[in-house]
């Protein structure tokens, strides 16, 4: 791979805007770079323009070109220490509210925002809660859907969720289904799955949490700033940002807007 | 051995001025007693270990020995010479071609994120011939592809001698892919580093 790799790299991304309307453009380019090689090889193209005419050919393809694209490996409660933080600090504060409504943005299949889910029913605040996960890929957003996850993930998922300060027992709030162990469909009915592109769309509706965690990463400096603006104008007077462990406000535009609730488990608010 | 008198006419901050380790099982303790000799203020060094899930913080652990700052990565940190940066668990570390890191929780790669060839590829693709890279010691495969890479692209390229390694897993399955610049032991390479670094506080 060569500089020449990632001037075809843009030519593709190019298309993919052009033509179907997905801003890859500001992705950040190590990781493209890596994700592209796998879908060269899962395609059998053996070259970046290869798999430029292809798609070309064949548009068909976006679908399964798309998850190599976004799909990140993610856990129910991945990160216990963010969710115990949620529990602890801010819940108790949202719990103010009369109606709460959280958005989490890049939500992939979903493990995230029913994470959330479960956290809220667990603080009895479910009932009055409204969840937006949003993420541009359709399939992946089908699969959240649908709350479906493997059986093999659940013991991962249940050692995550006790080190979270449960209440319950993770299982709970799913039953086991064919595919796997479904989410309860009160769980389901909070949230609403829906496409948004934190590259192209604007902000929806006014939330009292943001929980974006590991999404910020695949994005290079001014589409972090973007999606950050984005987070700052939905967020309510002193709203809550949560990212992932090792992202940081520290290198963005952004960084003057919030300031640090929990240093450690990069929990943030929005300054007044 | 004939490769440690070539090896020490390189210096860092002339003939490559970014060095990447990575290991697994035994590496922490190889790099525990490495790291001290390694003062570098020219020298971007990259360290790469897995570890157990929920592990503790590699940096912290390694300041109080190391001869230059440590620093866990965080997404889109610069990376500035005269440091030691560590991959966190549980990402994949990678550089953007503006040199700063950037990380991916993205599929685990030989069943390790972070992956050493994941780590060592990118670092290949952005550093080239600025490069050095070492593979320590581990119960694995990961690092010998990535090995091959740096050296494709014009990078140095160093392995812990099987004999030396707590598990030669990782350096053999690394010399049978391609011919390394060095085969060392972790006490040559730590008066390799030595060495070097006595050359930076001269020139300082």
């Amino acid at each position: 791979m060569t500089a020449d790799t990632d001037t075809d790299i843009r030519g593709l991304l190019d298309d993919l805007y052009g033509r179907f309307h997905y801003d890859f453009r500001h992705y950040a380019m190590a990781s493209l770079r890596r994700r592209l090689a796998a879908a060269q090889t899962r395609y059998g193209a053996d070259s970046i323009a290869a798999l430029r005419s292809r798609l070309k050919a064949e548009p068909l393809m976006l679908t399964t070109l798309l998850d190599f694209l976004t799909v990140q490996v993610s856990e129910m409660f991945r990160d216990p220490p963010y969710f115990l933080a949620l529990r602890t600090e801010v819940l108790p504060l949202l719990a103010t509210y009369p109606q709460l409504r959280i958005w989490v943005p890049g939500c992939s299949a979903g493990e995230e925002a029913y994470s959330i889910a479960v956290l809220l029913r667990e603080e009895g605040l479910l009932e009055r809660s409204f969840i937006y996960a949003t993420d541009i890929n359709p399939a992946a957003l089908a699969r959240a859907r649908a709350g479906i996850f493997e059986t093999a993930r659940m013991a991962q998922f249940t050692a995550n969720h006790r080190l979270s300060g449960a209440r319950t027992s993770l299982s709970d709030h799913y039953h086991a289904a064919p595919g796997g162990a479904l989410m309860d469909a009160s769980l389901r009915e909070r949230i609403m799955f829906s496409d948004h592109s934190l590259a192209t769309d604007s902000v929806f509706s006014e939330v009292q949490l943001i929980s974006c965690r590991n999404v910020l990463i695949y994005f290079d400096r001014p589409l972090q700033n973007r999606a950050l603006d984005l987070f700052h104008q939905a967020l309510c007077h002193r709203g809550y940002l949560g990212l992932g462990i090792k992202e940081t406000l520290r290198f963005t535009s952004q960084a003057d807007h919030f300031e640090d609730v929990r240093r450690d488990v990069k929990l943030y608010r929005r300054r007044a | 051995m004939s490769a440690i008198g070539t090896l020490a006419a390189r210096r860092p901050g002339r003939d490559f001025d970014v060095l990447i380790v990575g290991g697994s099982a035994g590496a922490f303790v190889a790099l525990r007693s490495m790291l001290p000799a390694l003062r570098h203020p020219q020298l971007v060094a990259i360290v790469v270990l897995h570890q157990a899930p929920n592990g503790a913080d590699l940096a912290h652990l390694f300041e109080s020995v190391a001869g230059m700052p440590c620093v866990t990565v965080e997404d889109k940190l610069p990376a500035a010479p005269g440091a030691v940066y560590f991959a966190p668990s549980g990402y994949h570390l990678l550089v953007e071609r503006n040199g700063t890191f950037a990380l991916s929780v993205d599929a685990p790669v030989n069943w390790s994120r972070p992956s050493i060839d994941v780590s060592f590829d990118s670092a290949a693709e952005v550093f080239g011939p600025r490069l050095m890279g070492v593979l320590l010691t581990g119960a694995s495969d990961d690092g010998a592809r990535g090995l091959r890479t740096i050296a494709a692209r014009g990078g140095l390229v160093i392995v812990q001698a099987p004999e030396d390694a707590e598990v030669p897993l990782m350096p053999t399955a690394a010399i049978r892919l391609g011919t390394p610049d060095g085969v060392l032991t972790i006490a040559q390479l730590t008066d390799l580093f030595g060495a070097w670094s006595g050359t930076a506080e001269r020139r300082a």
